[in-house]
């Protein structure tokens, strides 16, 4: 099935989106890789149609208990986004919700613990259409804006109520300055550490004083729920001078202003934040890291070029990620393989790459959880340590074991698919590896797998066989330190 | 941490070259270093409020810089007075740990830390695991321990609780597997009705993973990964069956427990690392109200680790085990915020705890003076707990006495203090 064009693509489809189906693959294979990174990045002309696809035949399934309510509760919200990352038409809209979401990591648990579990997934997962409020989840506000303008994200963010109760705002009073956003906001949302001092982040705890939660609503017909609040009589008046600039004329301080006036003060730090050229490359930096290459340091004429393009284009990260996917390093053959899969990456591309009929998103959520990830649940304010680190000897085990559990599941499904191909156990091999493209394999490794064939009997090609080596065969593939890579 | 990893590969490129039959060998050597001593990094990860847990209850500036958070003089468990004769006591919810203080098997090391703190969770976690202000990314100062070890060294010698590598523990060519349940810790097949294949496709992983790509380093890493989970997994399935029924059902108990089973099942583990986290306690601390934040993370804490010490009690391992926490950063002495939902930002200097059989038991440093009147036990406009004790003075400590090591090597310095003796 591979054509010579799809080594190119299938780069740009682990990267950009999650894998390729084969009707991803058959679409995308029909451009020129031009217009397709152009299809990924305008990805609004395509129809957001997904969600009406969940419980419909043919599409991998979810386990409802109950109504299934992705809105108001967790392990439901959990399921719908690995629905869209497997059939999502848009796959860099998911891809890049999942990069903002490890940038502006939010835990659930947290959230939950404060405002109780329903509201707790409706401030993480709600649509604003599905939500009795209007709630919009601070997960789908990232989507809405998965290529919308940074400084915009940056201001949502800060009055996103998840993130008010995740670092704390709607605590942060003028009398009691509360750090832990103004901290955050400068350390992991835009400059990175090393660019901002301790004044800084009192400076800016002072300016989102009053940058508070208010509770509208009325509890009998569900519409009581907690949403952002300017509170003036709670806002720190006084000028806030900080390191660095603040106004594109050089300024660093904020001047003092009333307190009817003073929400300003926030709305002028996220400009001077987002303008600041340390944030450009924080944030190309990292797209670097994600995108492109794990296995070197930002390439310095990439994060210089990306960079560029983002203070050009006064943030706008459609351009900056088309710019990525326009670069040399992206499409540096060196680049194929040589980003460590996230735990849901994984689970996703295989689950693309072997079959979903029959099997219930809801059966990965705990081996996710083993492979070190819990989505709407990073580990805290950072986001997930990626690259190397989700490598450890029990996260391998658990993506051996799901590989072997999804194996099982499919085992009919792939007997059937792979029937033509069961003539030796070298076609029934390179079938299976042409299914299951990874990083290029030792010929060591590809002689294992035969000889694995090859034991407890001889190749017939039976019913029986092909079942029982197919499944193990996806097992031992998946399971491989090859596979591990996108 | 990227070019640690790098090292990692290039610096193993000996330890790769086994073959699939020698972790049986490795066990034997590892058996015969049982009575060996333990060591058990405890992380309190999001910076533990100390003042909470230790704490100068006749301190007037306590209770004045703390309306809502400070815990009453009559609740404290009383732990007698520091050198500074400053009366201490313990947070309410410690019962079990004021019973291991009094039998003289805790210590409590007041103020540690380190110049310039950092009050960033992220580089304050490398600070505190690289014991380096200087090189943050470097290896972890456990890790470095480990690679003094003789070759070959065992693939359990070091038993991570946590599901990712702690940078504590990151080595250059010694690699800690992570086991956060060793009932999961198993090699599934989707033929587990028929023996034979679900043997073969071990045997045929096993094989595999024997041969790693030493040129190609990221894939290496994997490799080794996926070698040492294989390599490691009958002898985990052993402590698997070690269930006593005593600890508490939180992550950090099941934890102890797996590092007690481990101990138990005597399976050659030299050091491990748990963690347990929440102390980020910016708002609605509350140290007070039984399910209050603070006083939660007490409990979660005490329970744990009383369940672990009296389970080794009955082993009679004690003796061979030493706990010692790090958290990277105490807390701002003043509160935040007025009532119930007031916390405490990121501070400076805070107190670790050391158990074990052999620990001299007892107080060690001064308490920080809370007036805040400019004196020296303070820093940041006073508004911060300045450090007395170099942390590292804490780790020489550990790596002199009870890992017999040379501290000086490892810490790149000699931080070796008079009257740390805890040990």
């Amino acid at each position: 099935m591979a054509r010579s064009s799809d080594a190119l693509i299938e780069h740009l489809l682990r990267r950009a989106g999650f894998g390729a189906r084969p009707d991803e693959l058959d679409f995308y294979g029909g451009l020129s890789i031009s217009d397709a990174v152009e299809a990924l990045v305008t990805f609004e002309r395509i129809p957001d149609t997904v969600d009406d696809n969940i419980g419909k035949s043919g599409f991998v399934n979810v386990t409802t208990r109950g109504a299934f309510a992705p809105q108001s509760n967790i392990t439901d919200s959990r399921q719908r986004w690995l629905f869209r990352m497997v059939h999502s038409n848009r796959p860099l809209q998911e891809k890049m919700t999942l990069f903002w979401h490890n940038h502006f990591a939010t835990g659930y648990t947290k959230i939950a613990g404060i405002a109780g579990a329903t509201e707790g997934a409706r401030y993480m997962a709600a649509k604003p259409s599905e939500d009795p409020a209007g709630v919009l989840g601070q997960v789908e506000m990232l989507r809405q804006n998965a290529l919308g303008n940074f400084r915009d994200i940056l201001l949502n963010i800060a009055k996103d109520t998840a993130m008010l109760f995740w670092l704390d705002g709607y605590t942060n009073t003028k009398t009691k300055p509360q750090e832990n956003f103004a901290r955050e906001i400068m350390e992991l949302f835009t400059m990175g550490v090393g660019n901002y001092t301790e004044p800084d982040v009192y400076a800016g705890a002072k300016v989102f004083s009053g940058w508070n939660l208010q509770r509208p609503g009325t509890a009998a017909n569900g519409t009581q729920h907690y949403e952002f609040v300017y509170n003036a009589a709670q806002h720190d008046t006084s000028a806030k001078t900080f390191s660095f600039p603040i106004y594109p004329d050089g300024s660093k301080t904020i001047p003092a202003r009333s307190a009817a006036q003073g929400m300003q003060d926030g709305l002028d730090l996220i400009e001077g934040l987002a303008a600041n050229p340390n944030t450009g490359r924080y944030l190309a930096a990292k797209l670097y890291r994600f995108f492109v290459n794990e296995s070197r340091e930002p390439d310095p004429a990439f994060v210089s070029r990306v960079a560029g393009v983002y203070l050009q284009s006064h943030y706008d990260m459609r351009a900056v990620v088309r710019e990525v996917f326009l670069t040399p390093q992206f499409w540096d053959s060196a680049a194929y393989f040589s980003r460590y899969s996230w735990p849901i990456e994984f689970v996703i591309r295989l689950i693309k790459d072997v079959g979903w009929v029959g099997f219930s998103v809801n059966d990965a959520l705990a081996p996710v959880s083993n492979m070190g990830q819990i989505l709407y649940d990073p580990p805290d304010v950072s986001g997930w340590d990626a690259g190397e680190t989700w490598f450890s000897t029990g996260a391998m085990l658990a993506r051996m074991n799901f590989a072997s559990q999804l194996a099982a599941n499919q085992k009919f499904n792939l007997a059937a698919r792979a029937k033509p191909a069961a003539s030796s156990p070298d076609a029934f091999l390179s079938y299976f590896l042409d299914e299951l493209v990874t990083a290029p394999m030792d010929t060591s490794t590809r002689n294992e797998l035969l000889a694995y064939l090859r034991a407890t009997g001889t190749w017939t090609g039976s019913d029986t066989q092909i079942q029982s080596k197919g499944a193990g065969l996806v097992h031992l593939i998946a399971g491989s330190p090859e596979y591990q890579f996108i | 941490m990227k070019v640690t990893r790098r090292q990692f590969v290039k610096g193993g490129v000996a330890a790769f070259t086994v073959t699939f039959a020698a972790p049986e060998f490795f066990s034997d050597l590892a058996r015969a270093q049982v009575r060996a001593r333990n060591l058990v990094v405890l992380n309190l990860s999001g910076g533990n409020d100390s003042l909470s847990m230790v704490i100068p209850y006749n301190d007037p500036f306590y209770t004045n810089r703390r309306p809502s958070l400070a815990v009453p003089a009559g609740q404290v468990l009383q732990i007698g007075t520091d050198s500074s004769r400053v009366a201490l006591g313990l947070h309410p919810r410690l019962t079990g740990l004021r019973d291991i203080f009094n039998q003289g098997r805790l210590a409590i090391i007041q103020r540690t830390g380190y110049p310039n703190q950092s009050r960033s969770h992220f580089l304050g976690t490398d600070i505190w695991s690289t014991a380096d202000p200087n090189n943050s990314q470097g290896l972890g100062w456990v890790g470095r321990y480990l690679d003094t070890l003789p070759s070959p060294v065992d693939a359990l010698v070091g038993w991570n609780t946590a599901g990712t590598l702690p940078h504590v523990l990151q080595a250059s060519h010694v690699s800690v597997p992570a086991i956060p349940n060793p009932q999961g810790y198993s090699f599934n097949s989707p033929n587990a009705n028929i023996p034979v294949e679900a043997a073969a496709e071990r045997s045929a992983a096993l094989r595999i993973t024997s041969h790693v790509p030493v040129d190609r380093p990221q894939l290496a890493f994997v490799y080794t990964s996926a070698q040492e989970a294989l390599a490691t997994l009958d002898r985990v399935a052993s402590v698997a069956t070690y269930v006593p029924t005593t600890y508490p059902n939180t992550g950090l108990g099941l934890a102890l427990r797996a590092v007690a089973g481990a101990m138990v099942r005597g399976i050659g583990t030299k050091v491990f690392f748990v963690t347990t986290g929440g102390f980020d306690t910016h708002s609605n601390q509350n140290p007070n109200a039984a399910n209050g934040s603070y006083f939660n993370l007490m409990a979660t804490l005490n329970d744990a680790l009383l369940a672990f010490h009296n389970d080794l009690r009955a082993q009679g391992l004690l003796d061979d085990t030493l706990v010692v926490s790090f958290s990277e950063f105490g807390r701002r002495i003043s509160e935040n915020g007025s009532g119930a939902s007031s916390g405490t930002d990121h501070g400076a200097a805070s107190a670790m705890i050391v158990m074990g059989g052999r620990v001299n038991g007892g107080i060690y440093g001064t308490a920080p003076n809370l007036n805040p009147n400019g004196n020296p036990t303070l820093e940041n406009n006073n508004a911060d707990v300045t450090f007395e004790t170099d942390f590292r003075s804490v780790y020489a400590q550990v790596l002199d006495n009870w890992l017999g090591t040379d501290s000086v090597t490892l810490l790149n310095g000699n931080f070796r203090k008079a009257g740390l003796g805890f040990i």
